[in-house]
C-alpha cells in the first residue's frame, strides 16, 4: 500500500489533433486538480496518456483480446490511479471512438469506485451536453464515481470574446477557467474521502465463495 | 516405426486444431467442407508418421469450423493409426450433456485401446449456449458442475445425481464402462480463469493453457497458480502438475523464406489476422516464424518458463493453409524440431516429475491406488470407488 499522503492523478486525453484542445483542457484540470490536493497535504504525482500515441495497441487489443505490453501497462496505471480525469473531444454527437474503444478494453470491473472528473471539447457549446448524456452513462454503468461537475469548452472559451447573452457579464476565458477550477476542487475532495482500493488487482483472485465442485444441492 | 517414436521422452508433442475452414489468401480459393475434413484426416496420419504422440481436435457448432463431432474423427483416425494419442482441444463442458462426454469418450478409449484424453474448455463462441439451451453467463457454473458429473460417471458405476443445469439421474451407469477401470485423462483448458485453474487442481487433472493468443507471462502465472493449488491439494509437488501448452510456429530451411511464406495467411487469419504485424505478434506472443533452430530456441526456453511440463502442441493447419504446406510443417516438426526438443526437454529432468500421462501410466497408478482423490486429503471423500457389478445399486 503506498503513503496515504501520496496520491496519483491519472488524465486520459483522446484528442486526434497535435497539439489539442483535448490536451490542453486535460493539462489545465489536472493542474486544478493537483492543486486542490496539494492545498489538501497531499503529494501528487500526475501521469497524462494521450490515446492517440498508444491508438494502434487499443486496436490490436479490440481484434487479438491481449494487450502488447505499453498497453498493458497503460491500463494498470489509470485503474490504479486515485482519480482520472477523462477528456475526449465530442464527435458526431459522442465521445470519440478511440476514447470508447479504450473503455471498452479495460476490465468492466478496472474502474468501480474510482473518483472521475468527465471532461470534453468541442467546436460550439451546444455540444455541452454530451458529458452527461453520453459520458455519464458510460462511467455510472462501470461503476466508477464520475463528480456532478463535468468541464465542456468548446472553442470559443479558449478565446476573449463572449459568445452569448449568457455569458457576457464574464469573459469566456474567466467561465472556463471558474468551471476548471471547481471540478479541480471536487475531485480532489472525493479523492480525499475516496476508500477505493487503489492496489493492483489480483488477476487469480477466485470469486468468494467459489467451490472447485460447484455448491448446487447435490445429491449423493 | 521409425526412431523418434520408439525413443522414450517423458514430453508429449503433438498438434491440435480449432478446425477452421479458411480462404486461402494467396489463391483467393477455399476447399470444400468434406476436403478439409478429409484433408484433416491426412494431417493427423501424417502426424503419426513424422512420430508425433498427440493429435487434437477442437469442437465447434458455427461455420467456419467443421468440427461439431470430434469423437467421430477421432475414432476414424483411430482405426486408421497404431500409436498417436488421440485427444481434444476443446471439448465443451459447459454446453455438452456431460452425460453424453462420458459415453462418448469412453467408447472412443475403449475402440482406440487407450489411446485417448480431452481437453475440457467453454469455447469461444458466444451463441454457442443459448443454441444448447443454455446461459453464458453460467458459463464457470456450468464448467464446475457439469464436470463433477462426468468425473462421478466415469469413477462411480452407479451415480444418482441432481444438480442446477441437468435433468437428475437415479441409478445411472453410463456405457461403455472407462476401459481398464480408468477414465480418460482430462487437461482443463483455459485462457484467463483462475476458478478452471483451480478446479484443474482440486481433481488432480492437467491444466492446458493455449499459450497463442497472449504473451507468456500471461500463461505463466496461470500455471504457477495451478501449480501451487495443485499442491495445496496434496496431488504431489507444485513442479509435478500435469502442464499442457499451445504453441505456434512455421518453419523454412531459410528464415526469411518463413517470413514470406506465412505473412498473408498471418494477415488473414481469422482471430488476429488485421491487427497488429507479423513482427508485433511474434515478438510478443510465442509465435514464432523462421528457422526450425528459430523454432526450437524459443520452445526450448518455454521450460525455463513454465517449468518442466508434460505436453507440447502446436497449431499448424489453420489461416487457409493448403494440405501440402501443412505436411511439409509436420515433416519439419517431427523431422527437426521435436526430437531436438525432446533432447532438451530431458536434460536434468527430475526423475520425480510426470511424463505427459498414457493409458499406460494411468492403469499402473490405478492398480497401486494412486488415483488422485478429487479435493485431496483435505476433503473428506464420503462415496465408494468403483466397483464392478453393481449395476443399479445392487452389491
Amino acid at each position: 500500500m503506498t503513503d496515504s499522503q501520496q496520491k496519483r492523478l491519472a488524465v486520459i486525453a483522446a484528442g486526434l489533433g497535435q497539439p489539442s484542445a483535448t490536451r490542453l483542457l486535460a493539462d489545465r484540470l489536472a493542474e486544478a486538480a493537483a492543486r486542490a490536493l496539494a492545498d489538501k497535504g497531499f503529494e501528487v504525482t500526475t501521469e497524462v496518456v494521450e490515446l492517440r500515441d498508444i491508438a494502434k495497441d487499443v486496436t490490436n487489443h479490440l481484434v487479438t483480446g491481449f494487450p502488447s505490453p505499453r498497453l498493458e501497462e497503460v491500463i494498470e496505471r489509470v485503474t490504479t490511479a486515485d482519480g482520472l480525469i477523462a477528456v475526449t473531444p465530442i464527435f458526431t454527437t459522442s465521445y470519440s471512438g478511440l476514447f470508447k474503444s479504450f473503455i471498452d478494453i479495460l476490465d468492466p470491473t478496472a474502474l468501480t469506485d474510482q473518483p472521475v472528473l468527465l471532461a470534453a471539447t468541442g467546436g460550439s457549446e451546444r455540444h455541452s451536453l454530451a458529458i452527461d448524456y453520453a459520458m455519464r452513462p458510460l462511467f455510472t454503468y462501470l461503476h466508477a464515481a464520475p463528480l456532478s461537475t463535468g468541464v465542456f469548452a468548446a472553442a470559443s472559451d479558449w478565446g476573449n470574446a463572449p459568445t452569448t447573452p449568457a455569458t457576457r457579464s464574464t469573459s469566456a476565458v474567466d467561465g472556463l477557467r471558474a468551471r476548471i477550477d471547481r471540478a479541480g476542487t471536487e475531485l480532489a475532495d472525493a479523492i480525499a474521502t475516496s476508500t477505493r482500493d487503489t492496489s493492483v488487482r489480483d488477476p487469480l483472485a477466485l470469486p468468494e465463495g467459489f467451490s472447485a465442485v460447484g455448491a448446487y444441492g447435490e445429491t449423493r | 516405426m521409425n526412431d523418434i517414436a520408439t525413443e522414450q521422452s517423458p514430453v508429449q508433442f503433438g498438434i491440435f486444431s480449432v478446425s477452421d475452414v479458411t480462404e486461402d489468401p494467396t489463391t483467393g480459393t477455399t476447399i470444400s467442407e468434406p476436403e478439409r475434413i478429409k484433408q484433416w484426416v491426412e494431417i493427423a496420419k501424417h502426424a503419426e508418421e513424422v512420430g508425433l504422440d498427440v493429435v487434437a481436435l477442437g469442437e465447434h457448432h458455427n461455420p467456419p469450423f467443421f468440427s461439431s463431432s470430434p469423437t467421430t474423427t477421432l475414432a476414424y483416425v483411430a482405426a486408421q493409426t497404431k500409436r498417436i494419442l488421440l485427444s481434444t482441444a476443446t471439448t465443451l463442458i459447459t454446453t455438452d450433456d456431460p452425460v453424453k462426454i462420458a459415453e462418448d469418450f469412453a467408447m472412443l478409449q475403449v475402440l482406440a485401446d487407450g489411446r485417448v484424453d480431452l481437453m475440457l474448455g467453454r469455447g469461444n463462441t458466444g451463441p454457442v449456449y443459448p443454441w444448447f439451451g443454455k446461459d453464458i453467463r453460467e458459463g464457470i457454473p456450468l464448467a464446475i458442475e457439469h464436470y463433477r458429473l462426468l468425473h462421478r460417471l466415469w469413477t462411480e458405476e452407479v451415480v444418482d445425481w441432481q444438480g442446477r443445469f441437468r435433468t437428475p439421474l437415479q441409478g445411472f451407469t453410463s456405457t461403455p464402462r472407462p476401459l481398464d477401470g480408468v477414465a480418460p485423462f482430462v487437461w482443463h483448458g483455459s485462457i484467463r480463469s483462475p476458478e478452471i485453474a483451480e478446479q484443474a487442481a482440486y481433481y488432480g487433472d492437467g491444466f492446458f493453457a493455449n499459450n497463442i493468443f497472449w504473451p507468456k507471462e500471461h500463461y505463466m502465472r496461470l500455471i504457477g497458480y495451478y501449480r501451487q493449488r495443485f499442491e495445496h491439494y496434496g496431488h504431489g509437488r507444485a513442479e509435478q502438475a500435469y502442464v499442457g501448452l499451445g504453441g505456434q510456429f512455421f518453419a523454412r530451411k531459410n528464415s526469411q523464406d518463413a517470413v514470406h511464406e506465412f505473412r498473408p495467411y498471418f494477415d488473414n487469419a481469422p482471430v488476429y489476422g488485421h491487427g497488429p504485424t507479423l513482427e508485433e505478434f511474434t515478438e510478443q506472443t510465442p509465435l514464432t516464424v523462421g528457422s526450425p533452430q528459430q523454432v526450437i530456441d524459443r520452445y526450448a526456453a518455454m521450460r525455463e518458463h513454465f517449468g518442466d511440463y508434460q505436453r507440447q502442441l502446436f497449431l499448424v493447419d489453420h489461416a487457409g493453409l493448403p494440405l501440402k504446406t501443412v505436411l511439409e510443417q509436420l515433416d519439419i516438426l517431427g523431422g527437426e524440431i521435436v526430437p531436438a526438443l525432446k533432447r532438451e526437454f530431458a536434460k536434468d529432468r527430475p526423475s520425480d516429475v510426470p511424463a505427459g500421462p498414457t493409458h499406460e501410466f494411468l492403469v499402473e497408478r490405478h492398480l497401486a491406488g494412486r488415483d488422485p482423490v478429487p479435493g485431496g486429503a483435505t476433503v473428506q471423500h464420503t462415496h465408494e470407488p468403483a466397483k464392478s457389478g453393481n449395476a443399479f445399486g445392487i452389491k
